[in-house]
């Protein structure tokens, strides 16, 4: 009953990593540097190249989903709103980055915003940015990331990267996302 | 045998960030380009990119001076091979001319996570380590061909890497200064 040619194990039939193996980081650096300049042959402007680099966090991030709730969290999903942040600010930024982000504030002005800082992101730490594009911070890429979990487990935002106290990761959830975290905290 | 684990003192990363960042550029570069041919090239040159520099930060923190022959190279390379990627190859299969030989990895962070689906089954993910490899020697005079051999994406017991040594790069002086 053998399927002959394909005695190769599945990726699903092995057993998930533990996720404690390491890179050097001049290794990610440059990765990471050609994944900029990979975004930047293919754009014409600097909002064009973050939108590019946005985009592929997206995808790290999608994969990360399932991975660290398996790993982390026993498969269990969050479902408060302030929870799925703080899971972002500490279980997702110490397996990445291995340590927690710096900061989590929630905006004064508006409700659905949420501010999580870090001074020194890994992925700015060799990059300088030429000054005709100062508004360039390829720590959209983490954005993206940031982004994807959260619409991805059923909290809708938008996530982007701002030069603010270091780096600022602007988190916009929708409308109908905190309006439904209240009808929970009402029960 | 001792093998010395740690010796050069490397800041690190979780493994999984460069496994992912690789694969959704992988992905988009899939995308972008017409042929799988294409891509495959396009790693390759990737990985050439960062091996011109990778071999700066090699010789700095080893502190490694000329190589005498190419089992020392290999040897070199594997060294790198623990520094950057964290696993460590084995050297093999010599060819008998002395000019050829091939690092066996049984397992590799790039490809942890990942499965190639039936329509991609011959891109050369692993291109990139080519690619840095034959740039890393570069800078240092040597002039290499790189290629995959096996892969364990493709249902091969080991991921093969092969180098080739063609010839010795002359010292190009730069134009205006003899």
């Amino acid at each position: 009953m053998s399927l002959t040619s394909r005695s190769r194990l599945s990726i699903l039939d092995k057993p998930l990593s533990r996720g404690k193996g390491e890179v050097s980081l001049s290794c990610f650096a440059l990765l990471f540097s050609e994944v900029v300049q990979y975004c930047q042959n293919k754009s014409q402007t600097v909002p064009e190249l973050q939108n590019k680099l946005h985009e592929l966090g997206r995808k790290v991030g999608i994969k990360l989903i399932d991975l660290y709730f398996v790993r982390e969290k026993n498969g269990k999903r969050e479902i408060k709103l302030l929870n799925i942040l703080l899971f972002v600010k500490s279980t997702l930024w110490k397996a990445l980055f291995g340590r927690e982000a710096d900061k989590l504030e929630h905006s004064n002005d508006d409700e659905n915003t949420y501010y999580l800082m870090e001074k020194d992101p890994l992925v700015n730490k060799f990059i300088s940015v030429p000054r005709d594009k100062s508004s360039l911070n390829c720590a959209v890429f983490i954005a993206g990331i940031i982004e994807a979990v959260l619409t991805g487990t059923g909290f809708t935002a938008k996530v982007t990267a701002h030069w603010h106290k270091g780096t600022t990761y602007m988190v916009k959830f929708d409308d109908v996302v905190v309006a439904r975290d209240k009808q929970l905290e009402e029960r | 045998m001792s093998r010395s684990t740690t010796r050069f003192d490397t800041k690190k990363v979780n493994s999984e960030l460069v496994t992912l960042t690789y694969g959704a550029l992988v992905a988009q570069m899939i995308k972008d380009l017409d042929s799988t041919e294409d891509v495959s090239k396009q790693l390759e040159r990737l990985g050439y990119n960062m091996g011109v520099r990778l071999i700066e930060d090699f010789l700095a923190k080893t502190g490694t001076g000329r190589c005498l022959d190419l089992k020392d190279t290999a040897d070199k390379i594997q060294t790198a091979f623990r520094m950057y990627l964290g696993v460590q190859p084995n050297v093999a299969n010599w060819s008998a001319a002395g000019d050829e030989f091939s690092f066996v990895l049984d397992n590799n962070p790039l490809t942890d996570l990942v499965e190639l689906p039936e329509d991609l089954k011959n891109l050369k993910y692993c291109n990139l380590i080519c690619g840095a490899i034959r740039g890393a020697l570069e800078m240092v005079q040597l002039d290499v061909q790189s290629w995959i051999v096996q892969d364990q994406l493709k249902g091969d017991q080991n991921t093969e890497i092969r180098v080739k040594f063609i010839r010795r790069l002359e010292d190009a002086m730069p134009a205006g200064e003899d």
